[in-house]
C-alpha cells in the first residue's frame, strides 16, 4: 500500500469526511434505486405466469431478493465486525449497528413473503424445515444483535460485544445457503446460483436479477442513511455530555 | 398516580432493552420447542396453546426482579414509601405493576398470534390464546410483585423471584391453557375456565399489591 | 408546628445503635446531628422519616393540620441516594416528583435555576456529575412543599460555590418557618442551630 491509499483510508475513517461523502452519494444512490426497482417490478409484473403456480409465482420476485439481502446484510455486518475487532476502524461499529435493523426487516419480509407464498403452494403458512428454520434463527440473531447494541449507552463498550456476537452467528449463513442441499426440504433447492448454471428460465431470471439489483441498491441507500444517522446521534450524545460539563464550570466562575 | 404510571412507562420504553429482551426470550422459547418435539405439525398444533402460555409465563417473569430493586438502588423507593399517607403504598405498587405489564408483558400477548402461526395453531386457537394471555398475564405480574418485594434487598434476587413465584402461577397457567384449548378442541368448554382466569386476575390484583406493600415496608433498612 | 422526639432508641440489624435521644424543634429551628461514623445519624433520620420502626420512645409531629398528619408525611428526606432516574431528563425527574409528592411550590425550571442547573434541564440525569446530581436532588426539596427537611450529609459531593448556594436555600426555608434536621460532618453555614452529639457515650 503506498502512502496515498493509506491516506485515503484514514480520510474515509474520519466520520466528518464520511458524512460529506455520504451526503454526495446518497441522492444518486436513491435515484438509481428508484429507477432500477421500478424497472424490476414492471418486468416482474409483465413476466409470464408459471404454468403450475399461476400468479403466485410473482411473489418470487420480491421473496428471493429479500432472502438474498437478509444474508448479504449479515455478511456486511460480519465484515464490519472484523473491522471492529481487527482494524479498530471507527466506522465499522457504526456500520454494524446501522445494518442490524435493516437486516432484521429484510429477513422478516423474506419470512412473511415466503409464508404468503407457502400457503397456496404447500397448504400451510409455516413448516419447520431446514431452510425456514435456519432463516428464522437468522432473524433471532438479528434481534439479539439489535438488543445488544441498544443495551449499552456507551458505543465503545457495546461495539466489541456486538462484533463478537455477529462473528459467532456467521456460522448460520452457510447453513442457510446449503440447507436445501444438505437436507431433504420442502423448500426448493437453489435455481440461480449453481455451479452448473441457473435452471430458471431466462424470462423469469432477468426480472428477478433486476429486482435483486434494485433491492440491493435500496439496502445500500438505507445503510448509508442509517450510518449517517448513527454518527449524528453519537455526536448529539457527545455534545450533550459536553454541555453538562460546561454547566458545571459556570457557577464556579460566578462565585469568584 | 398517573404521574407514576407515565414515569414507569417512559422508563420502560427508554431503557429499551427490557421489553425487547422479553419478546426475544419468548420467540426463542417457542422456537426451540419444535426442535425438542420434532416438526410434526399436528402435534405442534395440539400443544401450541400450552407452549405459547408457558413461553409467555417464563418471559413475563424476566424483568420482574427489577420492579422495585431499581427504585431501591437509586433511593426512589424510600420516597415512594414515605408518601404513604398521600398515596397508599399498595396503590403505588398496583400502578407500578400496571406500568410494568403495559411495557413488558402486553407486547408478548400482542405477538402471540404470530408465534401461533409457527406452531400451526388454527385461527380460533390463536384468538383464544391471545385473549387468555391478555386477561391472565396481569395476574402473573401481580403475583410477581410480591416475590419482587420480598427479594428487593437481595443482591441477586432474580432467580429467587422466579422460584418463589412459579408455584403460585400454576393456577393461572392451568385455567389459561384450559380456556385456550377449550376454544379449539370440541368437547372442552371455553367460558368456565376463562371466567375463572378473569377471577384469578381480579383476586391477585387486590392481594398482590397489598402483600407486596407489606413486604416493602418490612424490608426497609 | 413542632417536631419532637422523646427518649428515642434506634436499632439496626437487631442491635441498638443509639438510645435516649430527645429533642424538640419549633418553627425556623435547625438541629445538627453530629458524631462519628456508625453513631446512628442516618438511622435517626430514617426513623423520623418513618422508614424504620421506632425501637423505643416516640417521634411526634404536631401542627401540620390535615395535610401533614404525621412526621413521615411532613418530611422531605434527602438521603445518600438522590432518587432520580438516569434515563429521564432532569426536568422529567422533577416534574414526576412534584406531581407525585403534591403540595406544589416552585416550578421545576425555577427550582433548577436556583441550584444553577436551569440551562441543562433537558439533559438526561445520567449525564450529570456527582455534584450536579446532588443539586438536582436539592431542587426536589423546592418543587413540592414539606415543613420538615431531613438532610443526610446534604453537602456530600458539592463544591464550595454550591455549598454556599445550598446554605442560602436552607436559610430561605427556615425564614419561611420550616424545620431542618441535618446529619453532617461539615458546617452547613447556618446560624443559631441546636446540636445533637451522637456517639458511643450517648
Amino acid at each position: 500500500m503506498n502512502e496515498k491509499t493509506v491516506r485515503r483510508w484514514t480520510d474515509i475513517a474520519n466520520p466528518t469526511r464520511f458524512l460529506e461523502l455520504a451526503g454526495a452519494v446518497l441522492p444518486w444512490l436513491w435515484g438509481a434505486t428508484v429507477l432500477v426497482l421500478a424497472a424490476g417490478l414492471t418486468m416482474a409484473f409483465t413476466a409470464p405466469e408459471d404454468y403450475q403456480q399461476g400468479i403466485t409465482v410473482r411473489i418470487m420476485y420480491v421473496h428471493v431478493p429479500f432472502a438474498w439481502l437478509s444474508m448479504l446484510c449479515y455478511t456486511v455486518m460480519a465484515g464490519s465486525a472484523l473491522g471492529t475487532l481487527v482494524w479498530r476502524h471507527p466506522l465499522a461499529d457504526v456500520s454494524l449497528k446501522a445494518a442490524a435493523p435493516i437486516g432484521a426487516v429484510f429477513t422478516a419480509l423474506a419470512l412473511a413473503t415466503g409464508s404468503i407464498w407457502g400457503k397456496p403452494m404447500w397448504g400451510t403458512w409455516w413448516v419447520w424445515d431446514a431452510r425456514l428454520t435456519s432463516v428464522f434463527v437468522l432473524f433471532l440473531m438479528y434481534l439479539g444483535i439489535i438488543a445488544l447494541t441498544r443495551a449499552l449507552d456507551d458505543p465503545g463498550r457495546s461495539a466489541r460485544a456486538a462484533a463478537i456476537l455477529t462473528l459467532v452467528g456467521f456460522i448460520n449463513i452457510p447453513i442457510i445457503k446449503f440447507s436445501v442441499d444438505w437436507w431433504n426440504t420442502l423448500h426448493q433447492p437453489a435455481s440461480v446460483f449453481r455451479l452448473d448454471g441457473p435452471t430458471i428460465h431466462p424470462s423469469m431470471l432477468w426480472p428477478l436479477l433486476v429486482c435483486a439489483v434494485g433491492f440491493t441498491l435500496l439496502f445500500l441507500a438505507l445503510h448509508l442513511m442509517a450510518m449517517r444517522t448513527e454518527i449524528w446521534r453519537r455526536r448529539v450524545i457527545a455534545m450533550r455530555r459536553l454541555s453538562a460539563r460546561a454547566a458545571e464550570i459556570k457557577p464556579l466562575e460566578a462565585a469568584r | 398516580m398517573l404521574a407514576l404510571y407515565l414515569r414507569e412507562i417512559r422508563l420502560g420504553i427508554r431503557a429499551g432493552s427490557g421489553a425487547m429482551t422479553g419478546i426475544l426470550f419468548f420467540l426463542a422459547v417457542v422456537a426451540v420447542i419444535p426442535f425438542g418435539v420434532g416438526p410434526d405439525l399436528n402435534l405442534l398444533a395440539r400443544i401450541g396453546p400450552a407452549v405459547l402460555w408457558i413461553g409467555a409465563l417464563l418471559a413475563s417473569l424476566l424483568g420482574l426482579d427489577r420492579l422495585f430493586q431499581a427504585d431501591r438502588e437509586d433511593g426512589s423507593l424510600d420516597l415512594l414509601l414515605m408518601a404513604g399517607s398521600r398515596h397508599m403504598v399498595a396503590l403505588t405498587v398496583f400502578t407500578k405493576c400496571l406500568a410494568h405489564w403495559t411495557t413488558a408483558v402486553l407486547p408478548l400477548a400482542l405477538i402471540t398470534p404470530l408465534l401461533g402461526i409457527f406452531m400451526n395453531v388454527p385461527p380460533g386457537g390463536l384468538a383464544a390464546a391471545t385473549l387468555t394471555l391478555l386477561v391472565g398475564t396481569p395476574a402473573i405480574t401481580f403475583i410477581g410483585a410480591v416475590g419482587a418485594a420480598l427479594t428487593v434487598a437481595l443482591p441477586r434476587g432474580g432467580l429467587l423471584v422466579s422460584v418463589l413465584i412459579l408455584p403460585l402461577t400454576i393456577p393461572v397457567l392451568i385455567f389459561g391453557v384450559a380456556a385456550s384449548r377449550g376454544a379449539v378442541a370440541e368437547p372442552d368448554p371455553f367460558l368456565p375456565p376463562f371466567l375463572l382466569l378473569s377471577a384469578l386476575t381480579l383476586f391477585f390484583a387486590v392481594i398482590g399489591p397489598l402483600a407486596a406493600a407489606l413486604a416493602l415496608r418490612g424490608a426497609a433498612d | 408546628m413542632r417536631l419532637a422526639a422523646e427518649n428515642l432508641s434506634g436499632e439496626r440489624g437487631g442491635e441498638t445503635v443509639f438510645s435516649g435521644v430527645s429533642f424538640a424543634l419549633g418553627q425556623s429551628e435547625t438541629l445538627l446531628v453530629t458524631g462519628p461514623n456508625g453513631a446512628g445519624k442516618s438511622t435517626l433520620l430514617r426513623i423520623i422519616a418513618g422508614l424504620l420502626p421506632v425501637a423505643k420512645g416516640h417521634v411526634a409531629f404536631s401542627g401540620g393540620g390535615e395535610i401533614f398528619p404525621d412526621a413521615g408525611a411532613a418530611c422531605h428526606y434527602l438521603g445518600h441516594l438522590n432518587g432520580m432516574k438516569p434515563a429521564l431528563s432532569i426536568e422529567e425527574n422533577l416534574v414526576f416528583w412534584r406531581d407525585f409528592l403534591g403540595e406544589e411550590r416552585l416550578s421545576p425550571l425555577e427550582a433548577l435555576e436556583i441550584v444553577g442547573l436551569g440551562e441543562i434541564a433537558h439533559l438526561p440525569f445520567g449525564y450529570l456529575s456527582t455534584g450536579q446530581r446532588r443539586r438536582t436532588a436539592i431542587a426536589r426539596l423546592l418543587v413540592s412543599y414539606r415543613p420538615v427537611w431531613l438532610l443526610d450529609e446534604p453537602t456530600a459531593g458539592l463544591d464550595r460555590a454550591s455549598e454556599a448556594q445550598f446554605a442560602e436555600v436552607m436559610r430561605a426555608h427556615l425564614s419561611a418557618g420550616g424545620i431542618i434536621v441535618a446529619a453532617t460532618h461539615l458546617p452547613l453555614g447556618l446560624e443559631g442551630t441546636q446540636e445533637l452529639k451522637m456517639g458511643a457515650g450517648n
